[in-house]
């Protein structure tokens, strides 16, 4: 696999996630933006369907929070920092491709304000167990 | 163990994604599954569908020896036509479901899923003792490329001589006929599995390649792709057709599957008697087509409900997805019968949540 993007200013996941937290940093005391990699959107193919977190809602490290949904299969979302959701993209729930097209950009899912991060990777380490020339 | 077909090399370097299936690997996609599935509906998919099957069944016992070991009719089957069967078991459950090509009086082509190859060249060869007839498998030797859509018959023209243009073009649906398709002999069927016009070509695999590079060019100069097993799938699934292992198994009837009309027990058959017992009772499940609202897939798999009772299992899904070109989603699922109405509305267990699916008639999409 070559030429997947992964901006090193962010932060990755095992489940293929990352926040806009800065490798090492400190959790900010404003929302972070969570969204998937471009691993994922590789290995989903088509995306069809987003299901994600309700604004307000408590999200928590080791459960589901949302789906991703492609033409072939479901794949559940993970939150990258526990905390409570301030804001969802609804432009990407009216139109999922927006996700394949621009995974770090226009295609972030929602934003978190953190109370804990999970276990976080840097572009390099999530690459390297993926497999990926960063 | 995994087998790769003649083509593997061809699918490399047009970008496919692989995927193991039966044992083979073959391509999933090229680009998206999404814009091959809409490329064969408005224009061609060309497909390598090499894993398939191939059985030569000849002599003079063929066509009462097929009689015999499948659920259809042969010996009034006319050279140059196609059926699409099933093979049973003794319990009437299915094996397999098929086309079997007519090319001769003593001669047919057996045609299985990749999945059950083996076990249908095994069956067959089991059931010939007494019978005066050769099984032949030629799967591994035999290569099938598929091309679908409505240009499928002008980018067929343009790679065949002159004289057999006619040929072609009067070849009906469920008719084959050899043919010489970019100078290379072929059986030409006008089979398919994704409700578009189209066409099956049969050839041994050292002229699978050249086959293949010349289908391609015109196919892509009309606007077609090459298509893998996942557009396959979700463009059988919009014709309404039933997949072994989601809506056909060892443990469905025929009946049950809707498939009464390939069944002719006026003959015996390996099954018939079991067959024949239940033939009068309405089959104790039924499968129905489903549509729904909004973007979930109601997958295989998922549990469907009784609407005034949502706790109630009335049945399960065994294919789905959102469908590609009517928009919304689409299912094959095995009900109760008795709660398998048309129109009537059902509830599908989707991630936990229950989403109204409406009971209908398949196929969902039928070629203008």
């Amino acid at each position: 696999m070559s030429e997947i993007s992964l901006p090193e200013n962010l932060s990755y996941t095992d489940e293929h996630e990352w926040v806009a937290v800065e490798p090492g940093a400190a959790l900010p005391a404003d929302p972070v933006r969570v969204g998937i990699t471009a691993v994922a959107v590789d290995n989903l193919g088509d995306l069809v369907y987003l299901e994600l977190p309700t604004v307000g809602s408590t999200v928590t490290l080791g459960e589901a929070c949302g789906e991703v949904e492609s033409t072939k299969t479901v794949s559940e979302l993970y939150p990258p920092v526990a905390g409570t959701v301030s804001i969802v993209n609804t432009a990407v729930v009216d139109d999922p491709e927006l996700v394949s097209k621009d995974p770090y950009g226009e295609g972030w899912l929602f934003a978190v304000l953190p109370s804990e991060a999970g276990e976080l990777l840097t572009a390099a380490e999530y690459a390297e167990k993926n497999g990926v020339d960063a | 163990m995994s087998f790769a077909t003649p083509l593997e090399n061809e699918h490399h370097s047009l970008g496919a994604s692989f995927t193991d299936f039966a044992g083979w690997q073959m391509p999933l996609k090229y680009d998206s599954d999404l814009t091959e599935h809409h490329a064969v509906r408005s224009v061609a998919g060309l497909f390598d569908l090499s894993h398939m099957g191939e059985i030569d069944v000849t002599g003079p016992d063929a066509a009462r020896f097929l009689d015999h070991a499948l659920a259809g009719e042969f010996t009034a089957v006319t050279p140059g036509r196609a059926k699409y069967s099933l093979i049973c078991n003794e319990d009437g459950g299915v094996i397999d479901d098929l086309v079997a090509y007519r090319l001769g009086a003593d001669q047919f082509l057996v045609v299985a899923n990749a999945s059950n190859a083996g076990t249908v060249f095994a069956e067959l060869t089991e059931r010939a003792t007494g019978f005066d007839v050769a099984v032949t498998d030629r799967s591994q030797t035999t290569a099938l490329i598929a091309l679908q859509g409505p240009a499928a018959e002008s980018i067929l023209l343009t790679l065949v001589p002159p004289a057999e243009a006619a040929a072609v073009q009067e070849l009906k649906y469920y008719a084959a006929t050899t043919a010489t398709v970019a100078e290379i002999p072929v059986l030409l069927g006008r089979t398919g599995y994704t409700g578009e016009d189209g066409f099956e070509l049969y050839v041994p695999n050292e002229n699978a390649v050249d086959l293949w590079r010349a289908l391609l060019e015109p196919t892509v100069r009309a606007g077609g792709v090459p298509a893998g097993l996942a557009c396959r799938d979700s463009l059988r699934l919009e014709a309404g057709m039933a997949l072994y292992g989601h809506e056909l198994s060892l443990d469905i009837t025929p009946f049950e599957a809707g498939l009464g009309r390939v069944v002719r027990l006026n003959k015996k058959f390996v099954g018939s008697q079991a067959l024949q017992k239940i033939a009068d009772t309405a089959p104790a499940r039924t499968l129905v087509g489903l549509v729904g609202t909004g973007k979930r897939a109601a997958r295989a798999q998922y549990a469907v409900h009784d609407a005034y009772d949502p706790n109630s299992v009335i049945g399960v899904v065994t294919s789905g997805i959102l469908s590609p070109t009517l928009g919304y989603p689409i299912a094959l699922a095995y009900l109760d019968s008795d709660r398998s109405r048309l129109g009537s509305t059902v509830l599908v267990d989707v991630r936990g949540g229950k989403l109204p699916f409406t009971v209908v008639k398949p196929p969902f999409y039928k070629r203008s």
